[in-house]
């Protein structure tokens, strides 16, 4: 019912909440995002101080307690050199937790940037553009990763740069298309009415009213980029020992399964899932309170 | 009361009382509305926006959205108690016997339906199905008069017109005979030869049906032509209520008075007066009213007004029964004006004209087929004078707007001189100077206004840019550039949203008089507001020019509002002009017989019905103009072969009047004399 005014006259708009407000008081509201960010923020206050508060040093040895069950002095067990499987789970989000941010940082300046670029001037540059953006995706990130290891050696900057420009392609496509719709709009014109250029009209003018898809991109981004930086670092290209990253964890015990020692892995990839599950819960609310 | 007199009435609306709920708190929207609408009446209901006219439609069907509830009254549909209805009782009442119009058929439609499925869908719903719910549709098309309804069927929505697609929702409405229709502004949006089509359609069909009509309309004339009985809604409650004439040519409430005050009517010009306004604004939905609604933007209002709410005076006499919610009813039409009439204008020294538009042509390429949008427009403007550019959508007004500005290259050949220089084709390549000296107000500010962006910003950016200025001296200018539109210091920190449409357009021309232009294109400025609003904004654009004297080029596709404000008209067919002239010799003619028939579609308050003439069909399309005068395949004074094979030049009738028709002028002004004299 496009007619019915749920809102009001004139003079009442002048004392509406403003965009940003109306976001805020709706995210507040939204239970799918205060769980997600409930546990998020669990894992980033592990991040954080886990090391003050953790049972046992999650990197001390202890041969003779190799391998054992969870019990009470040992909550998730030991793992094959006898380390504590809780200590280490509640440290584990420290790489994880720094990597994947920055790359999906990475991933979004970049992306914004070539999603303007591309939904501005459309024509031939965004032909070019697009066809190389595309081709790009069409590459595995693992592939990319292994081409990346060769050339610049394994390190958290590598994760970040491998990860970050697999994912730039995608918000590109989500930021151009947002573009495309703003560009129509006359305020656009009016700006080109005042010889203003490419840039100012780019990044001043429309960058700030495209700002909520991109938003909503980059935390739905953020769990992909969590589970990538995981799946790297279980493949041995990403985050390396003695860390107590999860990835790397079930790297090095998933062949305990076969013998029976379950919790040598269990635990840590029900944190990963807790992780990506929390940032999608968030996601999902963002995007929900976005598009009222 | 008898039973056949309750049966004579098909609605009744009793005390009733709609509120929204908006951020937790009831709001009132309708207050104690009393109404009753006869069998085969048709009722006008009319009001500004928000003053809650759609409520009531929605309302009747008990169609009201979430937060929406009745919390009084009573409704009474052919007898019927429509609030004690069950969900079964009410869902066969909207079924059968209640249909409404919107005002916007491509929402109404589905649109990945075949209009021929969604016609025979309703007659299925009704126990008629296969070949016979096929018959039934194609008459149902054929009553609303689509020609070829068999292949209408095949066609998705977006494959009509908007006047199509319009019919096609009549047709639906009218497909199980409701003893009740509601039009909720159905010609809003279309243009205003597609507009008298429908209304034509629904006059028509009124001799055809039984059907009750509750018309809602902002628009006073169209409501004066197709109505028996009008009531005047002002924030939710019935201020006055009458026969259609008798209300709008004697009204009797203040608001009435001036709402009817600010259409510029039998040819107003901008040097013959302002228009009236309507201070202030609407009560918000909720707010609290003590006395009369009105009396906070009502000259005549005196203590009494504001502290008690005057009852319904009834001032029924010989010319039929009527109402008036106010204690002054008697002076309502003392109201004193609300912006003084009185123009000081200076005669215009003929000078060397500002802008000089030769043999202007652009083609866009559509599906491998050449579209001319504009073709070979020639026209010159001189300082101070406006140039209005009327026609249908899609005659090229806009494209030519643009191709002006320079967002849009014409193709080569033609010239643009301003101010004796010749204007590069693309914007990029022009002078800073040229840039600010040409600007733009847009139809619709929400899109023309970075929502982004506060007004201050908005504004500091474009005198930043366009008059060069900054530090103190900006700030000094950007105060009388604001008060020079009535804006005030407490709107520059707020966002576009937080302003009503009236005053984001002032913003926006604002803007565009930031750099001192010599020329201002006004694209539809006032298409999305209301009459109060509109008057406003016209008297705005008439005083800057005259103190400013700026130019205007004039987009609308309101004949009067384009005659209030130009100086000079440009009548445009498929891109070419088909009639420019001083604006007073277009009017009133003799006028290329395109001319003739914009004029004839429009609805008049006045209503000195001539000959009505009509335009078969639909713009033909620019890919694939007809051959001869594009104008052949409409044209109801068409004369023979020769308008088929030879296109006519646009030739000076009158100096300075130029027609591009066959028919010579002496002709044509014989043919028009005779139409205007002839009984309709």
């Amino acid at each position: 019912m496009s007619a019915v005014p749920t809102t009001s006259s004139p003079q009442d708009n002048m004392r509406r909440r403003s965009p940003m407000a109306e976001v805020f008081f709706s995210l507040m509201r939204s239970r799918t995002f205060l769980v997600g960010l409930a546990i998020v923020l669990f894992w980033v206050a592990c991040a954080l101080f886990g090391e003050h508060f953790t049972p046992y040093d999650p990197l001390a040895d202890d041969i003779i307690n190799a391998l054992a069950p969870p019990s009470s002095e040992h909550w998730f067990g030991t793992d094959q050199i006898g380390r504590d499987v809780f200590s280490r789970v509640i440290v584990g989000s420290r790489d994880i937790l720094t990597v994947a941010p920055l790359a999906t940082l990475l991933a979004t300046v970049a992306g914004t940037a070539l999603g303007l670029l591309t939904g501005y001037f459309r024509g031939i540059v965004d032909d070019v553009v697009s066809r190389i953006l595309e081709a790009f995706m069409a590459i595995p990130v693992v592939i990319v990763a292994l081409l990346a290891i060769v050339a610049l050696g394994t390190s958290k900057a590598t994760v970040i740069v491998v990860i970050g420009l697999s994912f730039a392609p995608i918000i590109a496509r989500t930021v151009r298309s947002a573009v495309l719709a703003e560009r129509e709009l006359d305020y656009v014109a009016a700006a080109q009415l005042r010889h203003e250029s490419a840039l100012h009209t780019m990044f001043v003018e429309i960058l700030p009213n495209v700002i909520p898809p991109i938003l909503v991109e980059t935390t739905v981004r953020l769990g992909y980029a969590i589970f990538a930086v995981a799946t790297l670092s279980f493949m041995g290209f990403g985050i390396q020992p003695p860390s107590p990253d999860w990835g790397l964890s079930i790297s090095s015990n998933y062949g305990m399964i076969g013998g029976g020692f379950w919790w040598t892995v269990l635990f840590d990839a029900l944190a990963i899932a807790s992780l990506v599950i929390g940032v999608n819960l968030v996601a999902d609310g963002v995007h929900g309170a976005l598009n009222d | 009361m008898t039973k056949s007199a309750k049966a004579e009435i098909a609605l009744e609306l009793h005390d009733l009382s709609v509120a929204y709920r908006v951020a937790g708190r009831n709001r009132a929207v309708l207050r104690n509305l009393s109404l009753n609408i006869r069998q085969g009446e048709a009722y006008g209901l009319v009001g500004e926006s928000g003053c809650g006219k759609s409520t009531v439609a929605l309302t009747v069907v008990r169609y009201l959205p979430r937060n929406g509830s009745i919390s009084g009254g009573a409704i009474s549909l052919d007898g019927q108690d429509v609030m004690k209805l069950d969900a079964e009782a009410l869902r066969r009442a909207r079924a059968e016997s209640v249909s409404m119009v919107y005002q916007d058929p491509g929402k109404a439609l589905n649109p990945s339906i075949r209009i021929g499925r969604q016609l025979t869908e309703i007659f299925e719903l009704g126990g008629i199905t296969g070949q016979a719910a096929t018959d039934r549709a194609i008459a149902m098309l054929n009553r609303v008069r689509i020609s070829d309804p068999p292949s209408v069927m095949q066609r998705y929505p977006h494959q009509l017109s908007g006047g199509m697609q319009q019919r096609v929702a009549i047709a639906m409405a009218l497909a199980n005979d409701p003893s009740m229709l509601i039009l909720d502004e159905p010609t809003t949006g279309l243009d205003a030869t597609v507009e008298a089509e429908v209304l034509d359609l629904i006059a028509q069909l009124r001799q055809e049906l039984s059907a009750s009509i509750l018309f809602i309309s902002h628009n006073l004339a169209v409501v004066s032509n197709m109505c028996d009985r009008v009531g005047v809604l002002y924030a939710g409650m019935l201020v006055e209520e009458g026969p259609t004439d008798v209300v709008f040519n004697d009204p009797r409430h203040p608001y009435t008075v001036a709402l009817l005050r600010c259409l510029p009517r039998g040819g107003q010009r901008k040097d013959q007066g302002r228009l009236d306004t309507i201070p202030g604004f609407l009560p918000g939905i909720g707010a609290d009213i003590k006395g009369c609604a009105f009396a906070d933007r009502c000259a005549l209002a005196d203590n009494r007004c504001r502290s008690e709410l005057p009852p319904l005076y009834d001032l029924s006499d010989e010319r039929g029964k009527r109402l008036s919610r106010c204690f002054h009813h008697d002076k309502a039409q003392a109201l004193p004006r609300a912006t003084p009439s009185d123009v000081a204008t200076a005669p215009k020294p003929t000078t060397a004209p500002v802008l000089r538009v030769a043999g202007l042509n652009k083609t866009y390429a559509s599906h491998g087929h050449a579209l001319r949008a504009v073709k070979d427009v020639s026209l010159d403007l001189r300082p101070g004078e406006t140039l209005g550019l009327v026609g249908e959508s899609g005659s090229g007004k806009t494209t030519f707007a643009r191709l002006l500005l320079g967002l849009v290259p014409p193709d080569d050949g033609g010239t643009i001189e301003l101010e004796g220089k010749a204007l590069a084709p693309k914007l990029e390549n022009r002078g800073d100077d040229q840039v600010k000296a040409m600007q733009i107000v847009f139809q619709n500010p929400d899109s023309a206004l970075n929502r982004s962006h506060s007004i201050r910003h908005i504004l500091g950016r474009a005198l930043k840019r366009l008059a060069g200025l900054s530090g103190k001296v900006l700030e000094t200018r950007l105060d009388d550039l604001v008060r020079s539109v009535r804006l005030t210091d407490r709107h520059l920190a707020v966002k576009p949203r937080q302003l009503s449409g009236g005053l984001k357009q002032r913003v926006a021309i604002a803007r565009a008089f930031a750099g001192d232009p010599r020329i201002v294109v006004c694209d539809e400025p006032t298409s999305a507001l209301d009459v109060s609003v509109q008057a406003a904004i016209l008297n705005l654009l008439a005083d800057l020019q005259s103190k400013e004297d700026v130019s205007y080029i004039f987009i609308s596709h309101d004949l009067g509002v384009v005659r209030y404000l130009s100086d000079k008209i440009a009548v445009l067919y498929l891109g070419r002009i088909m009639e420019i002239g001083p604006s007073e010799e277009v009017f009133s003619g003799p006028h290329h017989p395109y001319t003739e028939a914009l004029l004839s579609a429009v609805p008049k308050l006045d209503q000195t019905e001539t000959a009505r003439i009509r335009l078969d069909g639909e713009i033909p399309s620019a890919t694939n103009p007809p051959p001869g005068c594009v104008f052949n395949t409409r044209c109801p004074r068409k004369i023979g072969p020769i308008c088929e094979q030879q296109e006519p030049q646009l030739a000076e009738a009158q100096p300075g009047h130029s027609i591009r028709c066959h028919i010579p002028y002496p002709e044509l002004a014989r043919l028009q004399k005779a139409a205007v004299t002839e009984p309709a």
